[in-house]
């Protein structure tokens, strides 16, 4: 459909006299030089040949290829072949053909010459990517295409966006009159966006005072809300950092904050979880690459038994010899990890591992003028559903109660007649498990390798203790406090020192309240 | 009065053994290698006397370790801090002693400050080149931070786990400051190349069993100086501290001075442990601050029993003699499966550490022979650190 | 009480057995390369593969007839990411191995900790990787890239019509040497081409850096000043990853804002999915995609030695297989291994290198490489868009930093790494 309409503009574009014949054209890509492939693209622009779109549509994906006696010959997305003098379907791309290289240069010549064109495209999306694509490059030729196209245009955001567009070209245009220039000034303002102020200050050069005063006037204010978005863009991603902390901290504050075992293998269990989603996707992408995007959900709940399964494991195996003995359990867990490291890293092999987005979590989206990455988005989302559901399992459940009474008062609880050995390993279990899907998500964002652990460990401790040991709400509070102080003190200070102030402050706010935002209260004068 | 007091701590036989013996590997490490023709069976080559120098500056520092945590119950995951600064201001003097013979042949600024375009030298930096200053910064800076650390931490009584904590993000914060071009540290390359120490040539045999013979000595003047402490009346308390703060808060002792005394003493240690650490291995960088190191120091600790100074010692040789000889050869792949394998065998099979587990174990002996027995008994179960377990 | 006794003759016992298990070095009819790469820790990473290729050069020497009539044996030890580890190591490997050679190390620090146990002990050490420069020592050979077989053509190319005719500029990096000094350099470079100090952007990030929106954030902004930007990546292995997922989720394309980094090449990508990267750059002296039959029979070789068919080449190892090759020649040359004879026989030894060229040994001690910019594909290698004409030989100290811009590196005339031209002396 859109190759259609692109056709159809091509077509009314075309200026056949200078036109040079489409042969002479396609010889030009068997140079495989970037500057003969340049002329080669207008050349084929102006050509006006039917099947000049799909021809450059082909370049810009890498699938036009010349063969060494000159032939040139296309796929188009499904995989059918053509050759590009003709425009007819062949058999198939003759062997020994070599794909025409493009670079950053052309492909941005090709996108933009192509957005000119999509104006019209049918899919909406598509329309309004391409007009913001002519707003950014400003070619002032494009002015009748958005024109014509912003005649046609029903769709009232996208028309919107034509009109930006529209003022930024004739901002751009030395022969606009003032008064279109002031329209454009005013529309750009509302817009309000760092493209805006790029094109208002092309329009500051060279144009007269009293445009140029206008425009800066425009920048100036663009420039003070930019600020305060900025701020809370800052705050954005201060709770995403904190989600981020929160979610590798959240099964520590179980492992270490309930159970009192100073677990060094914690982000070892975060490493299990990123690599059981490596291994799902390599199992998706060998046999339902169509079904990648659920990749993640049948990773989710696997990340947790494995994790969980190896945290009872070491449980049974080591920690159980170990309770009331809790710096001893720092020295037991520590060798748990150096073991699990080299075990990966024998495994897997040390280099980083690749573990690809589902498409709903790639992008970004605009939300009041801020960016919101779906990433980041879907793991504060997650790690609150997360954080919700263990509240809700160990205040609401049997085995939650269970799990507090053991943990409160051990005897008490055994002689109640409750199992306080199975509980104890199901619980370090459960935090290994949390702590294996947080390694589901922090594989969206992060290396997979051996050394994804050591990279949160001691960040989650600091956050357990910030919050108070043993108090949920406390490291739930603590991760988005020190990811929100620490994103806001970025800017200002850098991500280096920004790091060390919170630190610092942390190490003074202990001296302030020594057990934690959150301390438990209680009577033994000794705790 | 003071003589005795040294006589009857050092007086004991596990004293005599640690000392006679470290005396005499000592010597016969450093006569081997200066005698003894390289053919011989028992000549100690030259890089085998720097790598025992190095395992004694950390078998200091695990001393060091074990005398605020073994007998005080303050377990710092940050000693390695005070072991790093102690290294640095070392390695500030041998930056300086390096003048001219820098590759730029500035004779002011070391090598990184010349290409990263720094004009002056730092004011930090100034002193650096008197040895006399140097020695007194290597053990005063990491004294000072202990003491303004231990000020605020202990008088806030900041005890167990949280304290641990906060000793780790003091280290923590330290590695990325130092990692820090801008601070003037030399960043990730850290101090390098040294030349000469006091108008020695760092590298020359001499100068290494000479730095070898003050290592081992101050190991052994560390070693008194932690053993008449902890057998003096002001052990005592430290362990009654150790064992129940409170209480010996409630008998009227100021248990923030005694914890901050035995800290800034240890970590004055831990800093000439560094010093002594730096021309033997050639250079200092911000990885020493890294928490992961600190934490190995307390497993050397574990490894040789807590809360027994020799054990301590022994602890840092083994394990990292065990370092050593892992990651050469056909055992290099595996060396991470061992290392943390020892790690929890001694956990699990040996509680109290190697040196814990055979004093237990003659006491237990000699009591069935004596029943009275003249050793001071091993620490109980302590308690101290980390009373995570009892809040919910 | 024994008990101290028996447990200190435990550890003098153990300690004697390590020193005496030392002496032993066997007589054997073999030549022992050292290879000293971190197989464990931060940066097991990057090094394990060129250890691995590393003993694919040897195996393959061996099966010519190894040199001189012997066997070449590798020894592999662990330095584990540890600087002072790689300082032990190193002198492990030449006292006690006896090795005639050692190649190794990957970060500047560790070729900084283990320089002075090299002179010390007189060996030789091959350094593959890009660096900073700034340094020229008699037992080094660098064979990896200098500033400027790297950096400036890189931003040259930018500049160009060609490369988009960039006009502002962001430099970040991670907070250490390398980033710092081929920043310092690039900055002065670029103020003597005119850009305007305003046009220029400089940022640090800690190792290991995962959280990137802010500066994502930055570098949008900084890139709408209607200027075309471009980021010059100096960011350290591991940080890439997280750095490349921000980029690519905040749809920041290479035909708006390239990205041109010197230190991601075919193995960092492997971690990444590539298909929101196409178009951003990497400037490298060799890339997996060159299509040279030396490079052919390499890859077919690679695959064939590690058993999988999937596992990429990338820079640092060719630079190994041109230090190893020129090895063997100064060897053959020398007729021996005593280093001081391989030392002077090796300059202006000449080996073909992987991509059609032949490179030398310059009296520097760096060597002679083309420079090639590569855009990313979808398949996680690099299509090379531009490469410089000739190859260029390294510079050891850069032309645009004060401190060195009058330093001179000759080991055969002038014998020193560091021969001051206006004082006509050699510095320390």
């Amino acid at each position: 459909m859109r190759v259609f309409a692109v056709l159809a503009l091509f077509a009314a574009l075309a200026l056949p006299a200078a036109a040079a014949s489409l042969q002479e054209t396609l010889a030009r890509f068997a140079a495989n030089d970037f500057s003969e492939t340049a002329k080669a693209i207008d050349e084929i622009a102006e050509s006006g040949a039917p099947q000049a779109a799909s021809l450059i549509d082909a370049l810009l994906n890498r699938r036009l290829a010349v063969t060494p006696d000159g032939g040139v010959f296309f796929t188009d997305a499904q995989g059918r072949a053509f050759d590009a003098l003709t425009g007819s379907p062949v058999a198939a791309v003759p062997k020994g053909a070599q794909l025409v290289r493009t670079n950053n240069k052309l492909r941005g010549q090709i996108e933009n010459s192509l957005g000119t064109l999509r104006l019209q495209a049918p899919d909406p999306a598509k329309r309004r990517e391409a007009a913001e694509i002519v707003l950014r490059a400003r070619d002032v030729s494009a002015l009748p295409a958005v024109r014509t196209a912003l005649s046609r245009e029903q769709d009232p955001v996208i028309a919107k966006v034509l009109r930006e567009t529209e003022a930024a070209l004739v901002l751009s245009r030395p022969d606009a009159t003032t008064e279109q220039k002031t329209l454009a000034i005013s529309i750009l303002r509302a817009r309000s966006d760092q493209d805006a102020i790029a094109a208002l200050r092309a329009a500051t050069a060279g144009a007269p005072f009293a445009i140029a005063q206008e425009a800066r006037r425009a920048i100036v204010a663009i420039e003070k809300r930019l600020e305060v978005q900025a701020a809370m863009q800052n705050v954005w991603y201060g709770l995403s950092l904190g989600s981020v902390l929160l979610l590798a901290a959240i099964g520590l504050a179980i492992t270490f904050g309930v159970m009192g075992v100073i677990n060094m293998a914690h982000g070892e269990m975060v490493m299990l979880g990123a690599y059981t989603t490596f291994v799902v996707q390599e199992v998706f992408r060998a046999y339902a690459p169509g079904a990648f995007d659920f990749s993640l959900l049948v990773a989710l709940p696997l990340a947790f038994l494995v994790a969980g399964l190896v945290g009872i494991a070491i449980e049974r195996g080591i920690i159980r010899f170990l309770y009331g003995r809790p710096l001893e359990t720092l020295l037991a867990t520590w060798g748990v990890s150096l073991i699990l490291q080299q075990a990966v890293r024998t495994a897997f092999g040390p280099t980083n591992r690749e573990v690809g987005n589902p498409s709903f979590m790639s992008g970004a989206f605009d939300l009041w003028g801020l960016q919101i990455t779906y990433g980041r988005l879907w793991i504060v989302v997650f790690t609150l559903v997360v954080f919700a559901g263990l509240l809700l399992l160990l205040k609401a459940t049997s085995f939650g109660l269970r799990m507090r009474a053991v943990t409160q008062n051990r005897r008490m609880a055994a002689s109640m007649g409750i199992p306080t050995a199975r509980v104890d390993a199901l619980t370090f279990g459960l935090g290994s498990g949390i702590a294996g899907i947080a390694g589901v998500a922090l594989s969206q964002i992060d290396n997979v390798s051996p050394n994804l652990g050591q990279s949160y460990i001691i960040d989650s401790f600091m956050v357990v203790v910030f919050g108070g040991v043993g108090s949920l709400w406390g490291t739930f509070v603590s991760a988005f406090a020190l990811g929100i102080a620490n994103k806001l003190m970025e800017p200002v200070a850098g991500a280096v020192l920004a790091k060390i102030v919170i630190l610092v402050l942390l190490i003074l706010f202990i001296q302030k309240r020594p057990r934690g935002l959150f301390a438990l209260k209680g009577r033994a004068v000794e705790s | 009065m003071i003589t005795r007091m040294i006589v009857s701590a050092l007086g004991d036989r596990g004293s005599l053994v640690f000392l006679g013996l470290l005396g005499v590997a000592a010597l016969f490490v450093a006569l081997s290698n200066l005698l003894l023709p390289p053919g011989s069976a028992l000549h100690v080559p030259i890089h085998i006397v720097a790598l025992l120098g190095k395992y004694v500056c950390y078998a200091t520092l695990a001393v060091a370790l074990d005398l605020v945590w073994g007998y005080c119950g303050i377990l710092s995951l940050g000693h390695g801090a005070f072991f790093a600064l102690g290294g640095y201001a070392m390695g500030m003097y041998l930056m300086r002693q390096v003048g001219t013979r820098g590759v730029y042949a500035d004779p002011v600024l070391p090598d990184f400050m010349v290409f990263l375009n720094w004009k002056e030298l730092p004011w930090f930096w100034h002193g650096f080149d008197s040895f006399p200053f140097s020695m007194l910064m290597v053990a005063l800076v990491p004294g000072l931070l202990a003491f303004v650390f231990g000020w605020f931490a202990f008088r806030s009584r900041v005890t167990g786990v949280y304290l641990s904590i906060i000793t780790q993000a003091m280290t923590y914060a330290l590695m990325l400051a130092f990692f820090r071009n801008d601070m003037g540290f030399g960043g990730n390359n850290g101090l390098t190349d040294f030349k000469d120490i006091v108008g020695f040539n760092v590298q020359a045999q001499p100068t290494r069993i000479a730095l070898f013979l003050i290592s081992v000595a101050v190991l052994a003047l560390t070693y008194a100086v932690a053993r008449v402490l902890v057998t003096s009346t002001f052990g005592k308390v430290l362990v009654a501290i150790r064992d129940a703060e409170s209480r010996a808060r409630f008998l009227g002792y100021r248990v923030e001075s005694y914890k901050l005394v035995v800290f800034v003493v240890s970590a004055c240690m831990a800093g000439v442990a560094g010093a002594l650490y730096v021309p033997q291995v050639g250079i200092i960088n911000p990885g020493e601050f890294a928490p992961a190191n600190s934490i190995e120091a307390v497993i050397w600790v574990a490894v040789g029993g807590r809360g027994t100074l020799t054990g301590a010692a022994l602890g840092a040789v083994v394990v990292n003699a065990m370092k050593t000889t892992f990651t050469s050869g056909l055992l290099a792949p595996y060396w991470l499966f061992m290392l943390g394998g020892l790690f929890v065998l001694v956990t699990l099979a040996l509680p109290k550490g190697i040196v814990g587990t055979l004093q237990g174990w003659f006491a237990k002996r000699g009591e069935a022979k004596r029943v009275e027995t003249s050793e001071p008994s091993p620490p109980p179960e302590a308690p101290a650190a980390g009373k995570a377990e009892s809040a919910s | 009480m024994s008990f101290t006794r028996r447990s200190m003759l435990g550890a003098v016992s153990l300690l004697a057995s390590l020193s005496l298990g030392v002496g032993a070095a066997r007589a054997e009819d073999t030549i022992k390369v050292g290879i000293l790469h971190s197989l464990s820790g931060t940066m097991a990473i990057s090094e394990t593969t060129l250890k691995d290729v590393m003993l694919m050069l040897i195996e393959e020497q061996n099966k010519k007839g190894g040199l001189l009539g012997k066997k070449i044996e590798a020894v592999v030890v662990d330095p584990a990411s540890n600087w002072p580890l790689f300082a032990e190591k190193a002198r492990e490997l030449i006292a006690q191995n006896k090795v005639a050679a050692v190649f190794g190390c990957w970060t500047s620090v560790s070729r900084k900790s283990v320089l002075p146990v090299f002179k010390e002990l007189n060996s030789i050490l091959f350094y593959p990787v890009q660096y900073e420069g700034e340094e020229s020592e008699r037992n080094v050979f660098y064979t990896g890239a200098a500033p400027n077989q790297q950096a400036i053509p890189a931003v040259d190319y930018l500049m160009s019509e060609e490369g988009g005719g960039v006009k502002r500029w962001v430099l970040a990096g991670t907070d250490y040497v390398y980033p710092r000094t081929t920043n310092k350099i690039l900055e002065a470079y670029l103020l003597a081409k005119g850009v305007a100090k305003e046009d220029i952007m400089i940022n640090y990030t800690p190792f290991g850096h995962s959280d990137w929106q802010t500066i994502v954030a930055d570098i949008v902004k900084f890139g709408s000043a209607g200027k075309k930007t471009a980021v010059v990546s100096t960011i350290n292995g591991d940080a890439n990853v997280p750095f490349y997922k921000e980029l690519a989720n905040k749809g920041v394309k290479a035909t708006d804002i390239p990205v041109v980094a010197f230190s991601v090449g075919e193995e960092e990508l492997a971690g990444v999915d590539t298909k929101n990267l196409l178009g951003h750059l990497a400037a490298w002296n060799y890339f997996q995609s060159v299509d040279t039959p030396e490079n052919k029979e390499f890859i077919a070789k690679w695959h064939e030695f590690t058993k999988n068919p999937k596992r990429v080449t990338n820079d640092p190892m060719e630079a190994h297989v041109i230090g190893f090759n020129m090895w063997v020649k100064a060897v053959e040359k020398a007729g021996t291994t005593d280093p001081d004879k391989v030392i002077d026989a090796i300059i202006g030894v000449e080996v073909p290198n992987l991509t059609g060229g032949t490179s030398k040994m310059l009296p520097n001690h760096h060597i002679t490489k083309p420079v090639m910019i590569g855009e990313i594909r979808e398949d996680g290698q690099f299509d090379v868009v531009w490469q410089t004409k000739d190859l260029v030989p390294g510079d050891a100290w850069s032309d645009f930093l004060d401190g060195s811009k009058d330093l001179e590196a000759d080991w055969v005339e002038k014998k020193c790494g560091n021969f001051n031209t206006k004082t006509g002396k050699c510095g320390g």
